[in-house]
């Protein structure tokens, strides 16, 4: 009975967030969260050649292909066969949507020269054909290529207003989702004819600049009502599979998570990291020049194709057939890997293209190779490219790529300041492991160290190993500490002898002392021999003295005896003795 | 075939015949007003020698692809060549002389 009444319009409208039609564009999308806005038109200007026309027809293409939202394109500027062709290399195919009945194209061809206007006039001419365009496929998609011709071409500028106006009125009421393109204007103006005031809800600005002799393409979201949006300038690109826009704000750290640990191809390495590194884990190799960090990339690489597994091995710095020869000098055949199908490598110079382009490209070798493990080498060699802040976001957009496909990646980076603990290309702090390589001089050599600056969910050694690459590949040494500190190379062989022959000496006192003890011992023996033999000579004069005595008495005895017996007999009182004296 | 600017007897120039085609979008004031002042041109300017053809585009939307009409309504000139759009209400009588290049832009022809 009592219904809730609500005011007007705001029965159903419970959704707080505005509905997006998602435009397919990759990495757009998530800039915007999600597309454009559902149902309203859509401004994208810029300069000539910066892909407003091609935004528009992706969008279109893609809303045909993956949304299952036809299309309209009114043309302005071009020809539905040069439309056709342009986007061809795309990999677009219009005639076959059209044919398909999910697009049309009516290019709309305006000659001002043949055009004269005189009194009153609408634009009902092209409502209609843009109504029975979007009838006849069912659209909910509608490109306006570039709408601001009409202005030039009727003259009639309070008139053209009024019906643009009017069409944007009309398609927001027939709920289309509308690309219309405009023409940058001079001066701060976005477009030549003021047209963004009319389009209110979303305002897309692309942007075609040299920067430092590379072409940069970038796209600016300026307006997005009732949504939010980055604020930033992206640089988006053309590829072969249409626009690429590289948001760096919708990287969101999502990833899958390994606790499986994978080897890096050096035994003593693996042990310092608790068995190695988790897969899909990023590693970062930083170190001065000749340092080894493409040796011990490749150890990693070697050791993932050893199990079976398919590897990626981007080099920026030198060509495929190089790396292999010189791998093969310490002993690590990347060669068959190859030929086993199992190993991609891929070398190009980073300054051949853009940042945006070599991203790009990084992409599509992920993702046609698939490999478990991807080595970039190395990436401080963007930094010819682009600045040092672009470099390091580029870097990071490389580090997501990999760990959203779960990708073991190392990268390596060359530091100049070997005694700065940092890398040209400030990546630390996203790579998961860091091994840092330092050359150490002494002695007339140069040795190398390896340390573990840092690895995420790993009890790593907070040892220093001397790093050794042989003709069998890398491989770690413990260190040898003295006096001086830690020991390397030639220093590490002499300390190594030194010992060994304080050690030898360290036996031969040894061995000293031990004849002399037993020296010692025979004569402390003798000794003993020759006290027991006195003892028993004395013990023997002692027995015999007491044998002398026991003898003494009893003739003493005998001796009273026989006097007493005499005294008996003769005078008892008067004793010899006294006799005597 | 075409038979305008061939000499007559005379020595005058043929005067061409005019095929005309107006594009409409229903019976608006503005559609009135068109054909009005575009009969009247023709009776004064162009007697026996005019053809009109009336185009509604809401009855036949797929007509306005083939001459390329966006606004409304649109006079045509198909002949004599080359192809003339004028588009407007054609109350300008001036400026509808001068794009059915009756006129030159400076004057009399």
């Amino acid at each position: 009975m009592a219904a809730t009444i609500h005011p007007p319009g705001t029965a159903t409208t419970t959704r707080t967030a505005l509905a997006k039609a998602p435009t397919g564009i990759r990495g757009f999308d998530e800039l915007t969260g999600g597309g454009l806005p559902h149902g309203r038109a859509t401004l994208v200007t810029g300069g000539p050649g910066s892909c407003k026309t091609l935004f528009g027809l992706e969008f279109l293409v893609r809303g045909a292909l993956e949304f299952d939202e036809p299309g309209v394109l009114l043309a302005f500027e071009e020809s539905a066969a040069d439309l056709t062709e342009n986007v061809a290399s795309l990999g677009f195919d219009l005639a076959g949507l059209e044919a398909d009945g999910r697009l049309v194209v009516d290019a709309v061809r305006i000659d001002a020269s043949e055009i004269v206007t005189t009194g009153d006039f609408d634009l009902d001419g092209l409502f209609i054909r843009l109504a029975s365009a979007v009838q006849s496929v069912g659209a909910r998609r509608v490109v306006l290529d570039t709408i601001e011709v009409l202005f030039g071409a009727l003259g009639d500028e309070a008139i053209v207003r009024n019906e643009f106006t009017r069409l944007l009125r009309w398609l927001k009421d027939h709920g289309l989702t509308t690309v219309i393109t405009g023409e940058r204007g001079r001066e701060g103006q976005l477009t030549r004819y003021g047209i963004e005031e009319y389009a209110s809800d979303c305002v897309l600005v692309l942007d075609h600049r040299m920067h430092e002799e590379i072409a940069t393409r970038r796209l600016r979201v300026v307006k997005y009502r009732g949504s939010v949006h980055g604020t930033n300038e992206y640089p988006f690109l053309v590829t072969d599979r249409g626009l690429r826009v590289w948001p760096i704000t919708s990287t969101a750290l999502t990833y899958a998570v390994s606790t499986e640990r994978v080897s890096l191809g050096v035994p003593q390495l693996d042990g310092m990291l608790g068995g190695g590194v988790h897969r899909g884990s990023t590693v970062l190799i930083t170190g001065t020049a000749g340092t080894g960090k493409t040796t011990l990339a490749a150890s990693a690489v070697d050791a993932a194709c050893a199990r079976g597994e398919s590897a990626l091995f981007v080099s920026f710095e030198e060509a495929p057939a190089q790396i292999v020869r010189n791998l093969r000098s310490v002993g690590i055949d990347l060669g068959r890997w190859v030929d086993a199908g199992l190993l991609r490598l891929w070398g190009e110079r980073a300054t051949a293209f853009g940042l945006e382009a070599h991203l790009s490209r990084i992409e599509r070798l992920l993702d046609e190779t698939e490999p478990t493990i991807a080595v970039l080498d190395a990436v401080g060699s963007l930094s010819n490219v682009g600045a040092e802040s672009e470099v390091t976001s580029a870097v990071v957009r490389e580090v997501d790529m990999m760990k959203s496909r779960g990708i073991t990646g190392i990268l390596t980076s060359l530091s100049h300041d070997a005694q700065r603990e940092s890398s040209s290309v400030a990546v630390s702090s996203v790579v998961d492991t860091w091994l840092l390589l330092r050359n150490v001089e002494s002695d007339g050599e140069r040795n190398r160290l390896l340390f573990v600056m840092k690895s995420r969910g790993t009890a790593h050694s907070n040892q220093v190993r001397e790093f050794l690459l042989t003709d069998h590949g890398a491989e770690l040494l413990d260190v040898t500490v003295g006096a001086r500190g830690v020991l390397t190379g030639s220093a590490r062989l002499a300390q190594a002898a030194e010992e060994r022959a304080a050690a030898a000496d360290r036996s031969a006192e040894l061995e000293r002392r031990r004849v002399a003890l037993a020296r010692r011992t025979a004569e402390v023996d003798a000794e003993v021999a020759a006290l027991r033999a006195q003892l028993a000579t004395e013990s023997a004069e002692l027995e015999r003295l007491a044998a002398e005595e026991s003898r003494g008495a009893s003739t003493r005895a005998a001796d009273r005896e026989r006097l007493a017996r005499r005294r008996e007999r003769g005078s008892d009182d008067v004793p010899p003795t006294a006799r005597e004296g | 075939m075409d038979d305008a600017g061939v000499a007559h007897d005379d020595g005058s120039p043929s005067p061409p015949v005019y095929e005309l085609r107006l594009y409409l979008a229903g019976h608006s004031p503005k559609s009135v007003r068109a054909v009005e002042n575009l009969r009247r041109t023709c009776e004064q300017y162009l007697p026996g020698r005019y053809r009109i053809e009336l185009v509604d585009l809401l009855e036949n939307p797929q007509l306005a692809r083939g001459d390329e009409i966006i606004a409304v309504p649109t006079l045509v000139r198909k002949l004599p060549e080359p192809v003339r759009q004028i588009i407007g209400d054609l109350s300008d009588t001036e400026k509808l002389l001068v794009g059915l290049q009756l006129r030159g832009a400076g004057g009399e022809q």
